[in-house]
């Protein structure tokens, strides 16, 4: 074979195995776009379910997805951010910083039906909160955790060490040089992280399982510690547990939970793209 | 005159590298103190141990004693040292912000609230970093539109606005075109009517038109220190006369 050949070859190969990463992709998002769209309407976003789920609508899993990522982002966000600014600023390097960033590391790669395991022992039983949106939230939130101090810890270490250095040459405190100069220029990292963090647990079904989740409830959840509707878990059910689903729902919901975290992720990415553009430095 | 600064036997290390070798330096009241010497003569580290910036190197080590008014600084807390020592750094560091923002940066964190008094603190340091005329109108603006000369300006104003009276240059005008340099360094003699300066300059040249007295640094030693015009036009050390007449280095 000559060299020329060998070269058209491993082209074609390389090109192949990138497609075969492409494709999967596409064919989820036509599919589910192409099935689910005749499902979407404004009562099939607003109303509840009924007739067993096989018609009516998914407001409430909608609202439960919400309330529980925004409340475990409340959780998560200042825990996270406080944990990597002590990391970044303070943290020296020793044998307990060593472990607690093993322990970061390790923590992103738990599998999420061990976080939801988990939260069922502490959330659920140990502390009593029974299977309710803060259980849910409080699990989703120890998830999100490691990825925000990631992301937290990158951006607030790209912050230039010279704008350190003139805010503490002016005789001014190391926390109020993080406070006024380190986190306003790492804030549209942090928001990208979290944001991604966000988009990576909406869809997560495993961890809200036992610690959240409900099959049918019929009312919109008031408080704390209602037990919530969500959509991952309810596109769960509807597909594996109800016979004669209109597939219609079924696709439907899919392209709303996708169509969900695929806006998440463009905030970000839209949000980073907008930073980096007026970084000045 | 009294000596501001009295530097004793000071050896500074990072890591393994002893980057200031026992050096003993006296700096007097109300003078420009110019340091020349090669990179990595020590010139930056000796600056910057006065204002105690190298401890944010985790690996830097210490020894010797430095006084200021005959206090040793190592007693007392870094923060009201830094204070009473302004800096301006090589590069015109402005932070992300408007121009009035950088100049009251400082003095806000400091605890200073009123509007009024912050913006007629803000019209003196500019005024007396001679930058004022320039950007009176601009006020409201990013300091990073401003130009290089006007930045280190700035930089050199928002020093003063936290009221020091010693201030460190850390090579101001290397990334400054020379009309620009001109106006530094005249704001420079202004400025030592009320100020001490310490002025670490790789320019030679620029030593012989500001400081006082010259140091001389090499491989972190103090070769030589003398009133300006004697260093330059005898100098006592070999190697002092082979730098300035541009032998070497």
């Amino acid at each position: 074979m000559n060299a020329k050949k060998s070269q058209k070859i491993a082209f074609a190969v390389l090109l192949a195995t990138t497609l075969v990463v492409v494709l999967p992709v596409l064919i989820i998002i036509i599919v589910i776009i192409k099935e689910g769209i005749p499902a979407i309407n404004w009562q099939f976003l607003t109303t509840m379910p009924s007739n067993g789920m096989r018609s009516g609508g998914i407001f409430p899993a909608i609202l439960g997805t919400i309330y529980l990522v925004l409340l475990s982002v409340i959780i998560a966000l200042p825990v996270g951010v406080m944990a990597a600014i002590y990391l970044n600023e303070y943290a020296q390097d020793n044998l307990l910083t060593r472990i607690i960033k093993l322990s970061i590391v390790n923590l992103a790669g738990v599998p999420s039906v061990v976080y939801g395991l988990f939260g069922l022992g502490l959330f659920v039983i140990f502390l009593k909160f029974g299977v309710c949106l803060l259980s849910g939230a409080l699990t989703l939130a120890i998830m999100e955790l490691p990825v925000i101090i990631t992301t937290s810890k990158e951006a607030l270490s790209s912050v230039p060490l010279s704008f350190r250095e003139v805010s503490l040459s002016l005789g001014v405190s190391k926390w109020q040089t993080i406070r006024y100069v380190v986190l306003p220029h790492a804030l549209p990292g942090i928001m990208t992280g979290t944001i991604l963090s966000i988009a990576r647990i909406a869809g997560e079904t495993a961890p809200i399982l036992f610690t959240a989740a409900a099959f049918y409830i019929p009312r919109l959840p008031g408080s704390l510690l209602d037990q919530i509707m969500v959509l991952p878990y309810h596109l769960f059910i509807i597909s594996t547990q109800i016979p004669n689903m209109p597939s219609k729902l079924t696709y439907g919901t899919a392209l709303v939970l996708l169509m969900l975290v695929l806006t998440m992720n463009l905030t970000a990415i839209v949000i980073r793209t907008y930073f980096r553009k007026n970084k000045k430095w | 005159m009294v000596d501001k600064i009295t530097v004793h036997n000071l050896k500074c290390w990072f890591g393994k590298v002893q980057s200031v070798k026992n050096l003993s330096l006296a700096v007097k009241e109300n003078e420009i103190l110019g340091i020349i010497g090669p990179s990595n003569s020590g010139k930056t580290t000796f600056l910057r141990s006065l204002n105690r910036l190298n401890e944010l190197n985790p690996n830097y080590r210490q020894q010797g004693e430095i006084l200021i008014d005959g206090k040793n600084i190592a007693h007392g807390n870094p923060e009201m040292l830094r204070k009473r020592m302004g800096m301006v750094f090589a590069l015109p560091l402005s932070l992300p912000m408007t121009v009035l923002e950088n100049v009251i940066y400082g003095p806000k964190r400091h605890g200073i609230k009123s509007k009024k008094e912050l913006e007629e603190l803000a019209e003196r340091c500019l005024r007396a970093a001679s930058l004022w005329d320039e950007v009176k109108d601009r006020l409201k603006e990013s300091a990073l539109k401003l130009s290089g000369g006007q930045q280190q300006r700035l930089c050199l104003a928002r020093t003063l606005a936290v009221e020091p009276d010693i201030i460190l240059f850390d090579e101001p005008c290397s990334g400054l075109d020379p009309i620009s340099t001109a106006k530094v360094e005249e704001t420079m003699i202004e400025l030592k009517k009320k100020y001490t300066l310490v002025l670490v300059t790789n320019n030679v040249k620029q030593a012989s038109r500001v400081s006082d007295r010259t140091a001389f640094f090499l491989m972190g030693e103090l070769i030589e220190v003398a009133i300006t015009e004697k260093l330059f036009l005898s100098p006592e050390d070999k190697r002092t006369e082979a730098y300035i007449t541009g032998r070497f280095g």
